[in-house]
């Protein structure tokens, strides 16, 4: 295998909104700048594939800002561990890198929250987000009935992505309540993006039916998803699809900051005015400190970059925009908040831990993460909880079970970290274990 | 649980369940008391093998007679315990490592343990992915491998005895009385005929002074590659630097699981208090893996860990009346073998408590051997 070693002033991990602002002001300052992140595009979760066509103007203004900052990209690089204080593990599909740092800004995103429902190990049977990024790699969805439901502005914007691509949408249910949702875009007009506009007014304008108030019992079909059981609470229905995409908005991806120690508060990395987390020299910023959306990201990855090479006056100067962005994510909130009856959807015999198939009956017996971890497997497979974790958060409170490296599935020899020149190995007198 | 129980045992792993188990069989009521849930310490750190070992005439005695309950309990053991006799292969690099072998398989044959001796092509065909030209290995075949927590768990909850059990986890013992109870950490009193600190590796802080140390052992779990490897296997090559040993040390071991996963091991270290994981260990240990596995690189590692060993001077557990009351009792210090050996710690225990015939000589096994608890060794 080969292995390189980099070293740079601040290394940034993660190239969406929050990381690629970042990484761009503090290199146009000076100083040597790496932008490590596992996909093969710049730009994240939301801009994922924008390079080349540069369809929405935000993301083309900041990817040639970036490419213009004298930053260095390091793509298909997934940061897997952190085995020294200043030094992250990386690994790509031809080498294993180490990369060492003075300062750090986190800026991993969040990924979407899947809730366990009867029939949503369906083949057939999708997330959103990753629906969206199969559909823009190339996929085809043309003519294909896809219903999307959950929760979230995501939901909407996947759906008219995907009409975009040829699919077409019977319904967007959105588990929120139809008055939260109202009251939340009565609000809208403080923000002057229209992307935020769009967020509760969209489906309607691009004529997709949109229902909120209503979400998904079960899905249903024989080797594949067939049709969806949806309900108000008071009836239930069935629609016919091809494909279900569902999503309960995003949970963060806190796996690296609390590998390294950045303590959490309510679930998310908790920062200072100048993004800094609780470890020395170690900023965060975007999902991984609240839910609020690529704006808020962009300004909070710009104070981090400008913390992060001293310019804490210039950082200042964007406090005032980022309390209003702060303000916009306590409202998308508390309008998405997931109502009670979805901790009742999956059923007793109802798989919660889909790496090692754990029934719901199985997990509820256990008191705690770590007990259902020990005892049914749940949490134990190559997701290592990513999945079900933030489920049975959800679903009966549990806090995650210890991080441990990797942070995600790596090869063996990824491991090897220590000494390019090892010394030599001395044995045991006894090698059992 | 209305009357007080006549025996509490400080510790839910594996050597307290079993101990928990033994008592119950005999009649006695018995409460376990854990800060954790079931066999979250050390037992949901380790690996598992069920192993005869033979460093000592004692150590051999402990190991083989507690393979053997194993293998007695094996049919009544539920899936999740996931006891696979998987059988152990000790592989010999070179001609002086084929000596061991050769020594070993005449020890256990003497003793009516089943071995094989393997030239160097049985080896390659038992396990190809081992790298080629090994001088060939010892296979013992009624060893084993089992999943440590729901054993534990089954110990406590099958069904002959259970209702003189009662199990409460998210209870931290503060100390163990001379009376025979024990005090809680918000000052509870427990009262009971007889208290057993199994607290494993953090057995002294119950029994200050007590000869225990921490060492600390790192492994990593692969994504499931069913058939990779067949048997538990184990390097002899410690033999070469076995008068060079240092305090951190590492050796090749791998376990394969039910599941397809691997077990890859392992590493010791004294003096290294956290669980952490270190990089110079985890890499020296690995690079000992893949020299005898050159495929295993490119397998996907899913977690590392580390846990401690409870280790006594004479690599021998302490199993009895402490010297600090004899309403205070001892099992602990099970350092690497203690899933092997829980069985016969519990059995051992439950004999001494009640006054019956140990079923083996018990006597290396007696915290007396050491002497006073209050010297810690160095
Ligand atoms: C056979 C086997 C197979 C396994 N397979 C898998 C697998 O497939 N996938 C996987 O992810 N993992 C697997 N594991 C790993 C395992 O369950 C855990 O990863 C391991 O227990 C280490 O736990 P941890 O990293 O969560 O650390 P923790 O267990 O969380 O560390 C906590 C430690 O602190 C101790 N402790 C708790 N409270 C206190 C306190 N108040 N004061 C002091 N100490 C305290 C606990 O007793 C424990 O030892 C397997 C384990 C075994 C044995
Ligand atoms: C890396 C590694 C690999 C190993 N591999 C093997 C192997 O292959 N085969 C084998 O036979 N053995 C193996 N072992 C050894 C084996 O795991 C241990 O010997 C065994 O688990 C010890 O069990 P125990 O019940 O004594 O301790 P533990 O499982 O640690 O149980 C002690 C319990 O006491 C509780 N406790 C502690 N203090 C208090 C308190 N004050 N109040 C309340 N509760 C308390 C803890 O929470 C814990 O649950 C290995 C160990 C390690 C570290």
């Amino acid at each position: 295998m080969n292995s390189a070693r980099l070293s740079f002033d601040l290394v940034v991990v993660g190239a969406g909104p929050g990381g690629l602002a970042a990484a761009s002001v503090a290199a146009e300052r000076g100083g040597s700048v790496a932008l490590l992140d596992n996909s093969p595009w710049l730009g994240g979760q939301i801009w994922r594939g924008e390079q080349a066509r540069s369809a929405v103007p935000l993301a083309r203004q900041w990817i040639e800002r970036f490419l213009a900052s004298g930053a260095r990209a390091v793509m298909q690089a997934s940061v897997f561990a952190s085995p020294d204080r200043g030094v992250l593990l990386a690994e790509t599909p031809a080498a294993r890198l180490t990369v060492r740092f003075k300062k750090l800004i986190l800026a991993t995103g969040a990924r979407e929250l899947f809730l366990p429902f009867p029939g949503w190990t369906l083949p057939g049977v999708v997330g959103p987000g990753g629906l969206q990024a199969m559909v823009k790699a190339g996929w085809p969805v043309a003519g294909r009935r896809v219903v999307v439901a959950g929760s979230g502005p995501l939901l909407v914007a996947v759906a008219d992505g995907l009409r975009r691509y040829g699919a077409r949408i019977p319904l967007i249910a959105e588990q929120a309540p139809q008055l939260r949702l109202a009251r939340f875009a009565a609000g809208l007009w403080r923000y002057p993006d229209k992307l935020a506009q769009a967020v509760a007014m969209k489906a309607r304008l691009l004529g997709i039916p949109y229902r909120a108030g209503v979400w998904l019992r079960r899905a249903e079909g024989g080797e594949r998803v067939e049709r969806v059981v949806l309900t108000d609470g008071r009836r239930s229905w069935t629609v016919e699809c091809d494909l279900l995409a569902c999503g309960w908005n995003l949970v963060p991806n806190t796996e690296l900051p609390r590998l390294l120690g950045c303590a959490l508060a309510s679930g998310f990395v908790r920062v200072d005015e100048f993004q800094r987390s609780s470890v020395e020299g170690v900023f965060c910023v975007g999902e991984l400190t609240g839910i609020a959306g690529a704006d808020a990201a962009l300004v909070q990855g710009q104070i981090a970059g400008l913390a992060a090479v001293g310019e804490t006056e210039a950082a200042r100067e964007w406090f005032a925009e980022r309390s209003r962005w702060h303000r916009f994510g306590a409202a998308l909130t508390r309008a998405f908040a997931l109502r009670p009856e979805l901790r009742q959807l999956a059923k007793r015999e109802t798989v919660v831990c889909r790496c090692e198939d754990v029934s719901r009956e199985a997990v509820e017996r256990c008191r705690d993460a770590r007990e259902a971890k020990l005892h049914t497997r749940c949490g134990m497979g190559p997701c290592q909880g990513r999945i079900c974790g933030a489920a049975t958060q959800f679903l009966f409170g549990w806090e995650s079970d210890s991080i441990r490296p990797p942070v995600f599935p790596v090869r063996m020899e990824s491991l090897l970290t220590a000494s390019e020149h090892p010394k030599p190995v001395s044995n045991l007198s006894d090698p059992t274990s | 649980m209305s009357a007080a129980p006549d025996i509490v045992i400080v510790g839910a792993g594996i050597v307290g369940a079993a101990c928990a188990r033994e008592c119950a069989r005999a009649g006695l009521r018995v409460l376990v008391l854990d800060r954790g849930p079931v066999g979250g310490g050390t037992t949901a750190a380790g690996m598992g093998h069920i192993v005869v070992m033979d460093d000592s005439p004692a150590q051999f005695a402990l190991t083989a007679f507690s393979r053997r309950l194993w293998q007695e309990l094996a049919p009544e053991l539920p899936a999740a315990v996931e006891y696979d006799p998987c059988g152990t292969l000790w592989v010999a690099a070179d001609e002086p490592e084929m000596a061991e072998v050769h020594r070993k398989a005449a020890f256990y044959r003497e003793r009516g343990v089943r071995v094989e001796v393997l030239e160097g092509d049985d080896v390659a065909a038992a396990e190809p992915a081992l790298r080629p030209g090994m001088a060939g290995g010892l296979r013992v075949v009624d060893d084993a491998v089992v999943y440590p927590p729901a054993a534990a768990q089954h110990l406590l909850e099958s069904q002959e005895n259970a209702r003189r059990i009662e199990v409460r986890p998210g209870v931290t013992v503060a100390a163990l009385n001379e009376d025979g109870g024990v005090t809680l950490a918000d000052g509870t009193r427990v009262s009971a005929g007889v208290a057993v600190n199994a607290a494993g590796p953090w057995s002294p802080l119950l029994a200050p002074g007590l000869p225990v140390r921490k060492r600390k052992g790192h492994l990593v779990i692969t994504d499931r590659h069913p058939g990779f490897v067949h048997h538990q296997i184990v390097e002899l090559g410690y033999l070469k630097s076995a008068h060079a040993v240092t305090a951190d040390s590492v050796a090749f071991n791998i376990q394969p699981r039910k599941t397809g996963q691997m077990l890859i091991g392992s590493s010791r270290q004294f003096g290294a208090e956290g669980t952490e994981i270190n990089a110079e260990i985890l890499d020296r240990m690995l690079r000992r893996a893949f020299e005898y596995l050159p495929g295993l690189g490119r397998l996907s590692a899913i977690r590392a860990w580390a846990g401690h060993r409870a280790a006594t001077p004479d690599k021998l557990p302490l199993i009895g009346p402490s010297l600090a009351s004899d309403r205070i009792w001892l099992a602990t210090g099970h350092e690497g073998l203690g899933i092997t050996t829980s069985l016969a710690t519990g059995r051992l225990l439950a004999d001494q408590v009640l006054g019956r015939a140990p079923a083996i000589p018990v006597e290396p096994y007696l915290p007396a051997r050491l002497g006073k608890g209050d010297t810690p060794h160095a």
